[in-house]
């Protein structure tokens, strides 16, 4: 789930494989030269983490030969930074390929339509670059029917498609890949949107046995042929993962896991009986069906949850590893007899619903808890706060091996904060929404400077930090002395004047992806990061005090950023230069040519 | 919808708070179209009145925020998935009523009332100026709350601020999350649509 986690990074190749044997059957009695090569070449296929292949490339000339040789899965992290036949043309015997395209605030509505992050490029070219790829995983891309169409065409061994926060296709699409792909294990539309055109994907998979290990399709808003799905996961034995979408009703649910008791992952769908069949609905016994799923340890969906039936679901809560309740209104009550039987749990997402109260719940039953994501049920400035600082300070006390934290609330301290950066040393990720904007601490109306210093000074494991509430530049002065390895920092209204940001970039040597929003930071503070902006994957910074003359300057100091100006619906160039959004990234071949009329490239 | 005409006598309306505490709404607004334009501003006020009359220590930056350029959008940082899910289900609501909050400019807490109790536009009003003890005249057709300073909205599933009255009432109670009853300047500027 963070985005930091590299992909499913592919296991090294056993020795035994073809690739080795038939390295030696070509070459009988190799030059000296090519003796290193070879011995390169099987030692580095054992290389799997990306980092270490990029070090082992800047060795020398034949390292850099020999890595790109054996290089099966790359990763690109901005879909901009560098063309689809430079990666073609450097590693050809990829298998495997991660995309990212838009950066994260477009998830909020803050980036114009059309901005770009099209995979039609780079699936044109790997297509006749890489007839043997088997994997594709995008996020934040624009696909369109053609492109999975062609995707299906042009790779006969495909395995694995991903898509996270992607759009832009329909159900032709899916259908597309449904019924071409005859060796896919995976089909995970996590969080994508599918537009519906009517098409009966489900039944487009191919008749027989199937290979299916995981079928993810839970934020797909299209109803779905439910006889279809379920003869497909009736011939699907190696089905592990199920997330089935809000359209599967409780009743269609049980069908669904008798006839696939080996799950390890269920996405709920509805978790309610279905409003067409009403009183009809058989009732069936839930619990029986979960507890059949000997080995299912990550729940989720509950999207439109009848708590009555929350109890089917207490078998598996002991070995239960990941819960997600994020789609659930329940209360305290309705949450304490599950929470209480997950003494397993690493991970929980759940809505502010729970209360403070519920939060208290789960410390005490959740002693190794991982990951917490708190989502507030009503998103609204003054909307009442059902979580506080309470429920902050009780997790801190109870889960002190949390690493990742997401929690929105309305009122928070910096005594809690700082709590939290104590007995939770493990913290990798936090991130922490106090939603009323420029809030300061409710109980001494302090800003949270001390608060997110602590955070920075105290988890020197820290990678990723989102801030919020009322903020001055000494809590950025904190964030660039203390946060060494903070690689990815979201800050939104926020700060008093370009100091502030000029501590973050002058402090934060591992920055490397900054997001700001609505805070007042000027062009010298833009400035002040010229010898760091090549290092990162982009600085966004919307609605702050930039002007044109101010990026246009960085523009012409750092010829290989690209440098995007984008302006919001409604607001002409204006003459006095102020800019709406900035968007920067470095890029080794130049800016792209596929912009809308909203964008401008400096 | 422009208000700067209005600016004058903005600075003399007497309300709770700190004078000069009230931010002004800017020119711009994110991606939005241009009909949810005033709403967006409208709310933007609604929100930094709410902060004032709510908390009497109000801190002193908030009179020197960097300029509201309607910064609702994308805030919180919530996907739309998760909004549209949050949805109130039918059934819950035939099953426990439809209670909503409201609140009126001025008043120092919100109430609830229940829209399934009444049957008509009428109806509803007269409770609410019996509630919040005020009076906002005839909802007729043509003229909208005339005479009165006082102007009922509502806040749709959409999240946009509406003029109660528009549509028809089984349309109006199945969107309805919310009532705000607005007053003084704003409310006239709406009633003279």
């Amino acid at each position: 789930m963070s985005e930091d986690d590299e992909p499913g990074r592919p296991q090294p190749p056993d020795p035994g494989s073809k690739k080795t044997r038939n390295c030696a059957a070509v070459h009988p009695s190799p030059h000296p030269d090519r003796v290193l090569e070879i011995v390169l070449e099987h030692v580095l296929q054992f290389l799997t983490a990306r980092r270490d292949r990029n070090a082992a490339s800047l060795v020398c000339k034949s390292w850099y030969r020999t890595e790109a040789l054996t290089r099966s899965h790359v990763f690109i992290g901005n879909c901009y930074s560098v063309s689809p036949s430079r990666v073609t043309a450097r590693f050809p015997r990829v298998r495997s390929v991660a995309i990212k395209g838009r950066p994260r605030f477009a998830d909020f509505n803050l980036m114009p339509l059309n901005w770009g992050a099209h995979f039609g490029p780079w699936v044109a070219t790997m297509g006749k670059a890489y007839p043997w790829l088997e994997r594709v995983y995008l996020k934040r891309m624009s696909l369109t029917d053609r492109d999975l169409c062609l995707l299906g065409d042009s790779f006969v061994g495909f395995k694995e498609l991903e898509l996270v926060c992607c759009d832009g296709f329909g159900t032709g699409g899916l259908a597309a890949i449904a019924s071409k792909c005859s060796q896919l294990r995976v089909l995970d539309l996590s969080d994508t949107e599918v537009m519906n055109d009517g098409v009966d994907w489900i039944s487009c998979f191919p008749e027989g046995e199937t290979c299916l290990e995981s079928l993810i399709f839970d934020y797909v808003e299209c109803p779905i042929n439910f006889e279809a799905l379920e003869s497909l996961v009736a011939r699907s034995p190696a089905l592990k993962k199920l997330r089935l979408n809000r359209e599967v009703s409780l009743g269609q649910l049980y069908r669904l896991m008798v006839r696939a008791p080996q799950l390890t992952h269920l996405g709920t769908g509805a978790f309610g009986p279905s409003e067409a069949q009403g009183a009809s609905d058989q009732e069936y016994d839930y619990a029986s069906a979960f507890s059949a799923c000997k080995s299912l340890v990550c729940l989720s969906g509950f999207r439109e949850i009848v708590p009555e039936y929350l109890p089917a679901i207490y078998p598996v809560c002991a070995n239960l590893v990941s819960l997600n309740l994020s789609h659930a209104n329940i209360n305290v009550e309705q949450l304490k007899p599950i929470i209480c039987q997950c003494r397993k749990l690493q991970v929980l997402w759940v809505l502010d619903s729970v209360c403070d109260e519920g939060l208290k719940a789960v410390a005490a039953a959740c002693p190794d808890l991982r990951e917490l994501r708190v989502f507030p049920f009503d998103p609204q400035e003054d909307a009442e706060g059902p979580v506080s600082e309470v429920g902050l300070q009780a997790i801190s006390e109870g889960c002190p091996k949390l690493e990742s934290i997401l929690y929105f609330c309305q009122r928070m301290t910096n005594a809690a904060v700082i709590a939290m950066s104590k007995n939770c040393p493990d913290l990798v990720v936090f991130r922490l929404c106090i939603m009323g904007r420029h809030q300061p601490d409710y109980v001494t109306r302090e800003p949270m400077d001390e608060g997110f210093g602590a955070i920075v000074m105290n988890c020197k494991k820290l990678t990723r930090l989102a801030t919020s509430g009322l903020m001055t530049d000494r809590a950025f002065a904190y964030i660039g002395k203390y946060g060494k390895l903070v690689r990815t920092l979201s800050v939104a209204f926020a700060g008093d004047s370009d100091t502030g940001l000029k501590y973050v970039l002058e402090g934060c040597h591992n920055l490397q992806k900054l997001e700001i929003r609505d805070s007042p930071f000027g062009d010298a503070a833009l400035l002040s990061g010229l010898h760091h902006y090549y290092n990162m994957r982009f600085l966004w910074m919307s609605s702050c005090h930039l002007s044109r003359q101010g990026c246009r300057e960085v523009a012409r100091a750092l010829p290989r950023l690209v440098v995007e100006l984008l302006s919001y619906e409604g607001n002409e160039k204006m003459d006095d230069g102020a800019v709406d959004v900035l968007y920067m990234y470095r890029s080794l071949d130049g800016p792209r040519n596929d912009t809308s009329e909203s964008v401008t490239i400096l | 919808m422009d208000f700067q005409g209005d600016a004058n006598l903005k600075a003399t309306e007497l309300r709770l708070g700190l004078p000069g505490t009230l931010n002004e709404p800017a020119k711009q607004s994110p991606p939005s179209k241009s009909s949810k334009r005033a709403s967006l501003e409208i709310y933007d006020e609604s929100s930094s009145k709410k902060r004032e009359t709510s908390s009497s220590d109000v801190d002193d930056r908030d009179s020197t925020a960097p300029p509201t350029k309607a910064q609702i959008v994308g805030w919180p940082p919530i996907r739309s998935y998760r909004k549209n899910t949050l949805q109130p289900k039918k059934h819950d609501a035939d099953a426990l009523g439809t209670f909503i909050k409201v609140s009126m400019d001025g008043a120092p807490y919100l109430r609830k009332i229940d829209l399934k109790q009444y049957k008509s536009y009428p109806e509803l009003l007269k409770a609410l100026e019996i509630m919040f003890n005020f009076s906002i005249g005839d909802c007729s057709e043509r003229d909208y709350y005339m005479g009165s300073e006082y102007a009922p909205t509502y806040e749709d599933k959409d999240g946009d601020w509406m003029l109660v009255g528009d549509v028809p009432w089984n349309m109006f109670i199945s969107s309805c999350k919310r009532l705000r009853i607005m007053r003084g300047q704003e409310a006239r500027g709406l009633t003279c649509l």
